[in-house]
């Protein structure tokens, strides 16, 4: 029942990869994205690592690739441009793919690889695989463990320092200088020859008086 | 499991750094622009620590910690010194050049203190695992510092290019580990060698994870024909970065080939051996006839590059303490001469002028006398001419390869260098003999010249006097690899 579950999942998992590159439409491509990191889980779960594979779907499907959903809606990227190229180094690269791959299955399946199918340990009813993923990573694995959070820190401080750009015409306030003005930096006081006394009583328009007013404050 | 039974303390160099720079990059957001001498200053400080606690945790025999993850042998001990100097004197070099080119900033200071300690990571680990942490710690740094410029075409498209090549060489060393651990059934350096000497594990899976390890090796040195990505980069990354690349990673790339072909691989080395022949031939003889061809002084030294890791493979696949000790004097030597010279490129450079073109440095002898006297050693040591330190390094590497028997990659490793002494010393021709075409002015404090003039002198003294340091470092490979 494995073996057979493990050739479905396989079969979907090779065909959904295989889409993610030839899928016209990016949103296509990232929804089957979706799909061969879900197949990747069953796989991981039918090796009874039960942990890794819910966290993959969370991380990935659930965080991940809803994040990337969205930027590949919000951008406007022309991918058919993108792909120009595709179709014209697919036949080359199918060469080079399939000598490769011939290459590896005749190393691999001669005799003196001795490569056989091992079953999986049993493991005791009460085993319990999140506890010893927790053990191991507190303990033997302390130091990896660490650096790849300061690999993470690193691409974070990356990912800022490469994208942070205070924008020219972004107004904002600073509250300092704000506090530190003085009348001299508001306010200007022109003097105004007083005018002669009309001769006539002739109003002036409402516009310029306003004009005036805005002026002297 | 307890605390002290991960023996913590022997990895306090790298523990240090690491919090330093953490506590650096929090420092850094309080230190306006026009103070950031106090994050250069903070920076040499945690440098200076960091090698004191190296000097003061040196013991000759090696110490394992976290679950056997870690070693202090003297290899990784010495090779951490000479990091640790490579990249003061990047930050010591780089101080006006990245000022004038709006990059002077804290995270410049963050991500190299990062990549060195990537690099010290490297040098140290004896798992697997670990091995590649420390190397995704450096490269990941390394692709941010080339982008770092990002108004720059040049500096983007590179950071492009060695972010793509780099991620496939990490792909392709990461498939020959689980190769290995497929094998072997371990991912301990000490417990693979064991297992493959006692005759153990898979030999037909090890060899088939041995050639994706030495391709991606190569990929990471830069030697043919994986170097694609060295020109490029070197060329369009700011001069500053070009120096933290072709520095002090050579060593971090020397430390890590020994724990991986001369510990873990080592019952293969008849195998690798062949494969090194290939790469070390082919690296010597592209990048030194290319180098002949370029105009630029960026992309020469990249060349020149190529041609010395061939140099560093040479001593490696002897396979033997004296190959290895060659092979890391040559490392160590090389990461002093590459500094003095990018350190020389970024002195001419000032605000809006690379000095990057060949014809940018006629007449650098008569301007100034002394800087140019200084570019003639570095120059000289990096074509082998006797005297000099570089000339030592090439010796000690031949001698091994004779002893050997290899009388024919000695002669064609000669001859390549008598090619390559050819760009060289058109360098001090032009400097020398020719008219200048452009007014030559230094930029850089007084405190950057005098540390670069010692470290030119530095190349000239370790040629008069080289068996010291040889003697150490062979020590050192004697002490640190049978365990």
């Amino acid at each position: 029942m494995t073996e057979v579950l493990f050739y479905v999942f396989s079969a979907v998992l090779l065909f959904a990869g295989l889409m993610v590159i030839t899928a016209k439409n990016p949103v296509h491509a990232a929804l089957y994205l979706v799909l061969s990191f879900f197949t990747g889980a069953m796989l991981w779960m039918l090796m009874q690592a039960e942990f890794l594979a819910v966290s993959l779907v969370v991380v990935y499907v659930g965080a991940v690739m809803v994040l990337f959903l969205f930027v590949v809606m919000m951008l406007d990227i022309n991918f058919e441009e993108l792909r120009k190229g595709f179709w014209k180094f697919v036949p080359l690269a199918t060469v080079v793919a399939a000598i490769m791959a011939v290459e590896m299955v005749l190393i691999l399946t001669h005799p003196a690889a001795q490569l056989k199918g091992v079953t999986l340990m049993e493991r005791a009813p009460e085993y319990n695989n999140v506890r010893d993923l927790g053990v191991q990573i507190y303990t033997t694995y302390f130091l990896p463990f660490q650096l790849a959070a300061f690999v993470l820190l690193v691409g974070m401080i990356a990912a800022i320092a490469l994208t942070l750009r205070k924008r020219k015409n972004t107004k904002f306030q600073k509250p300092g200088e704000q506090v530190k003005v003085k009348r001299n930096d508001r306010l200007r006081i022109v003097k105004v020859d007083s005018e002669p006394k009309p001769t006539f009583e002739a109003p002036k328009p409402a516009a310029e008086g306003q004009g005036e007013g805005a002026k002297g404050e | 499991m307890t605390w002290t039974s991960l023996n913590a303390g022997i990895a306090l160099p790298e523990i240090f750094l690491l919090c330093a720079t953490c506590a650096l990059l929090l420092i850094d957001l309080f230190v306006s622009d026009a103070r950031r001498g106090v994050t250069h200053a903070l920076a040499l400080v945690t440098l200076a620590i960091t090698g004191v606690l190296l000097w003061c945790g040196y013991s000759p025999a090696p110490e394992l910690a976290f679950s056997a993850m870690f070693v202090a042998d003297p290899i990784a001990t010495l090779a951490k010194g000479g990091m640790v100097l490579g990249v003061a004197l990047v930050l010591i070099y780089g101080r006006s050049y990245a000022a004038d080119r709006g990059i002077y900033k804290g995270e410049l200071y963050s991500l190299t203190l990062f990549s060195l300690s990537g690099m010290m990571v490297m040098a140290s680990a004896v798992n697997l695992l670990t091995l590649y942490v420390g190397l995704e710690l450096l490269s990941l740094s390394l692709y941010a510092l080339v982008a770092l410029q990002r108004d720059s075409v040049n500096a983007t498209e590179s950071a492009m290019k060695y972010f793509v090549l780099g991620a496939l060489a990490s792909g392709m060393l990461l498939y020959g580990m689980s190769m290995i651990y497929g094998a072997t059934g371990s991912l301990n350096v000490y417990e693979i060698g064991h297992r493959l000497l006692v005759g153990e594990g898979n030999r037909l899976l090890a060899v088939f994870g041995l050639v994706f390890i030495v391709t991606g090796i190569a990929f990471k040195l830069g030697a043919v024909p994986f170097h694609m990505w060295v020109p490029d980069v070197y060329h369009g990354a700011p001069t500053v970065i070009t120096q933290l690349i072709g520095s002090a990673p050579k060593l971090a790339a020397f430390a890590f080939i020994i724990r991986l072909l001369a510990q873990a691989l080592e019952g293969f080395a008849p195998d690798w051996r062949g494969m090194l022949i290939v790469l070390a031939v082919l690296s010597l003889a592209i990048g030194n006839l290319s180098a002949i061809a370029q105009s630029n002084i960026k992309r020469m030294f990249a060349y020149s590059t190529i041609s010395h890791m061939g140099f560093l493979l040479l001593g490696i696949l002897v396979a033997n303490p004296v190959g290895y000790s060659a092979s890391f004097f040559y490392a160590f030597t090389y990461v002093l001469t590459a500094a003095a010279g990018f350190g020389l490129v970024m002195l001419l450079a000032r605000n809006g002028f690379e000095a990057d073109q060949l014809d940018d440095y006629k007449g650098l002898a008569r301007k100034h006398p002394w800087f140019g006297f200084m570019m003639l050693m570095v120059m000289f040591s990096m074509a082998g001419i006797p005297v000099f330190v570089g000339f030592f390094a090439k010796l000690a590497v031949l001698k091994a390869v004779v002893n050997l028997g290899m009388v024919w990659l000695a002669v064609f490793a000669v001859m390549m260098s008598l090619i390559g002494a050819f760009y060289y010393l058109r360098v001090v021709k032009l400097m020398y003999f020719d008219e200048p075409v452009n007014d030559i002015t230094l930029s850089g404090g007084l405190g950057a010249k005098i540390v670069l003039s010692l470290n030119c002198l530095a190349l000239l003294v370790m040629g008069l006097f080289p068996n010291y340091l040889l003697s150490m470092l062979n020590d050192a490979v004697v002490f640190s690899l049978p365990l």
